[in-house]
């Protein structure tokens, strides 16, 4: 795995990259990049900045964290405070803003909050605590859906009745569709997710391609991967084409992953979603088909998520549809901080205002030295 | 000063000896004195601490005197390369050196959980013998306390220490000057990320050991060698990037590294990429920086080399006058951005 990861990292790659982009750039064009983990790596290794000043870069709602609504936060909350559930979730969904606390604060008062590493973990955890009701916060992109759906899988041949699942799985494909079809966008073409791709396959963003006439070129994570995807993407701006190429193509093929996708098949069926700044999006997302429907904490324990107010200072919506920067929102390293976020996109490493923060906010106040 | 002998070889406590820490063991009667002579005289002895009285007298050194005090909780407490003992002896002893001072005694406070088995806790005394023999310090003083089962997490450690200072530097910040040069003493993150293998139960191809390492025999030499040392830094917790962002901070200049030049093992790289942790951040046991005048940074870095944990000492950088307090660094496709501190713990993520 690092061998590849060290040749994408390669200065010359990259840099010869950069100048080729530079030589084919004639016009304006705006890009957004899909993935969270893409956003990550373009404001840490700075590769905005190896681009002409006619390339803008804008950051899409590619970040699980931040995009998982905030009613699902509460009930996550409600749940993890119960005296008789374990409740286990990846470490960053931990700091969370809900609307009045964070699973970190139910933790502190007590609550048996657990950090996984894998939704597995979960599920043995379940079986060596027989007592417990152990509940798994599946939450993520195609990416972690896979995994998630095992975990249901296995607690339903092995009839492990205390693991329940609180999912809030999402597609990214009608999240573009979503900003494509907002008035308001102003995007010419897509860097799409090379890891949801490596499941999901590209074939969905083959229909966005023809319906928005905009180009989308699937792409890795690591500064040679980005942009070479760019690079792909500006060459079919400039010659008006709009179509699906695959870059990262030593991990994604056309039709995914088969066996992933029989097992999503198997264990999720397409629902609507609500997506934290974006609203409620039809066939958006998974939810657990009737066979599994045993695993749904929602139903285990009979919550109705209500729907909870953004903290109104918070403009992540605008932020995950690439209509705004984050250094352009008054609250942005003030009243917002990684330590006490007004919203999502402040908490995960790969939101973008958390991005900004961690790696831009001293630019603000000092000029960088560029050497 | 051993009344009696072991009778259980394998664990060399009296056999009244529960196998488990009791309340009563906190109690200062017999079953204490028991406690004592088990699972510590028999590791530490030296003529300070024979003497059993309530504060250890010692003979003052002279020049000044370096006094630091840390204490060390860590999950699990036995890790790959390292234990809690061998970790609070080394801590302490690292942070003396940091000053330039040659460690000369430590005291150590034990807090026990009613419950803790006594063979971890004399396989943890142990442990601390060993590491205080090897850095050429002596325990002279300490304490034992127990707390209720549940009110501890079986056992925290605290140390103290005091060295000699033999030399007339001023190691600190504040003793920067522009164009000095930054060595690293080797590669960065093993610690953290054997601990957090070891704590979550992640397992890698390879198992990470801790880094975990005295760093005073370093300084010594450098100090032997008439290096003119301006400043060390030990990277603990918040690793590499938090130690470089207090030491510009405190001196009002600005620090510029190339990531490039900073060692990484493979399997803590991958470990990072797997959990999206930055190495820059991961704590360390057994590295420091040591920032010098440039001049001197060869002649350094082979004396650094000579020693086991600082076989791949690197130069990473300088100092520089502008942007004052900042860290800068330089990455691999020759883009610079500031290396700022994090808000609080690097959290594994999701994707």
């Amino acid at each position: 795995m690092l061998r590849y990861i060290d040749e994408y990292r390669d200065p010359e790659l990259a840099l010869g990259y950069a100048r080729e982009i530079a030589a084919v750039t004639t016009r304006h064009w705006k890009i957004m990049e899909a993935c969270g983990g893409q956003t990550h790596s373009i404001v840490k290794y700075g590769i905005d900045r190896l681009l002409p000043t006619g390339i803008t870069l804008v950051h899409g709602p590619g970040c699980p964290v931040c995009v998982t609504p905030i009613s699902l936060i509460d009930s996550a909350i409600e749940l993890a405070a119960r005296p008789e559930v374990t409740f286990c979730t990846f470490g960053d969904m931990l700091r969370v803003p809900g609307s009045r606390k964070d699973l970190m604060t139910v933790k502190a008062e007590g609550g048996d909050v657990r950090v996984v590493y894998s939704p597995l973990d979960a599920l043995r955890l379940a079986e060596n605590l027989p007592h417990r009701e152990v509940v798994f916060f599946a939450v993520g992109f195609e990416t972690t859906a896979p995994a998630n759906a095992m975990a249901a899988y296995q607690a339903r041949r092995k009839k492990i009745r205390n693991f329940s699942l609180l999912v809030s799985q999402v597609l990214v494909p009608p999240a573009l569709e979503a900003v494509l079809s907002s008035p308001l966008h102003e995007i010419n073409g897509f860097l799409a997710p090379g890891h949801a791709c490596t499941i999901s396959g590209y074939e969905d963003y083959e229909a966005l391609a023809r319906k928005f006439r905009v180009p989308l070129v699937v792409t890795g994570f690591e500064p040679g991967d980005i942009l070479h995807g760019l690079l792909m993407c500006i060459l079919q701006l400039e010659s008006g084409r709009a179509e699906v190429e695959n870059q990262y193509t030593r991990s994604v093929q056309r039709e995914g992953n088969r066996e992933a996708r029989a097992m999503l098949a198997e264990v999720f069926e397409i629902a609507p979603r609500v997506w934290r700044g974006l609203g409620k999006i039809e066939a958006s997302g998974l939810r657990l088909s009737a066979a599994y429907s045993e695993l749904d904490a929602e139903k285990r324990f009979g919550l109705s998520p209500e729907s909870a107010e953004e903290k109104s200072a918070c403009i992540s919506g605008l932020i995950l549809q690439g209509i705004r920067k984050p250094v352009e929102c008054p609250e942005f390293g003030k009243g917002c901080r990684p330590e006490r976020p007004l919203g999502a996109t402040m908490v995960s490493s790969e939101g973008a205002c958390s991005a900004y923060y961690r790696y831009r906010r001293l630019e603000a106040t000092d000029e960088l030295p560029r050497t | 000063m051993n009344s009696r002998e072991p009778e259980g070889a394998s664990c060399g406590l009296p056999h009244e000896l529960p196998e488990k820490i009791l309340l009563a063991h906190g109690g200062g009667g017999r079953l204490m004195q028991q406690l004592i002579r088990g699972a510590f005289s028999e590791n530490f002895h030296n003529s300070y601490l024979s003497t059993e009285h309530d504060s250890a007298v010692l003979p003052a050194p002279s020049g000044r005197l370096a006094f630091t005090t840390d204490t060390y909780v860590v999950k699990p407490i036995f890790f790959p390369g390292g234990d809690i003992g061998r970790l609070s002896v080394f801590g302490t002893v690292n942070d003396l050196a940091m000053s330039g001072a040659r460690p000369l005694y430590l005291s150590t406070g034990m807090i026990l959980e009613e419950g803790f088995p006594l063979e971890s806790l004399q396989r943890i005394a142990r442990s601390m013998r060993e590491a205080a023999d090897l850095c050429g310090v002596q325990i002279v003083t300490g304490d034992t306390k127990v707390v209720e089962h549940g009110k501890g997490d079986g056992i925290f450690i605290n140390t103290a220490g005091v060295g000699v200072i033999e030399h007339s530097l001023n190691i600190q910040p504040s003793s920067l000057a522009e164009g000095d040069a930054v060595l690293l003493t080797g590669d960065l993150g093993r610690h953290g990320i054997a601990i957090m293998a070891a704590r979550e139960g992640l397992e890698f191809e390879t198992t990470i050991e801790s880094d975990c390492a005295p760093l005073a025999a370093m300084v010594l030499d450098l100090l032997d060698a008439c290096v003119e040392l301006h400043c060390l830094r030990d990277l603990t917790r918040g690793g590499l990037a938090s130690a470089l962002n207090e030491i510009a901070a405190k001196a009002s200049r600005a620090i510029v590294i190339e990531e490039m030049q900073i060692p990484v093992r493979t399997e803590v790289r991958g470990a990072c990429e797997m959990l999206g942790l930055d190495p820059l951040y991961v704590a360390n046991e057994g590295r420091m920086v040591a920032i010098l005048p440039a001049k001197e940074a060869s002649r350094a870095l082979e004396i650094l080399r000579r020693h086991e944990s600082g076989k791949e000492a690197v130069l990473i950088g300088k100092v520089e006058a502008k942007p004052a307090s900042r860290v800068v660094l330089r990455n691999a496709i020759g883009v610079t951005r500031y290396l700022d501190l994090l808000s609080g713990e690097q959290m594994p993520r999701i994707c």
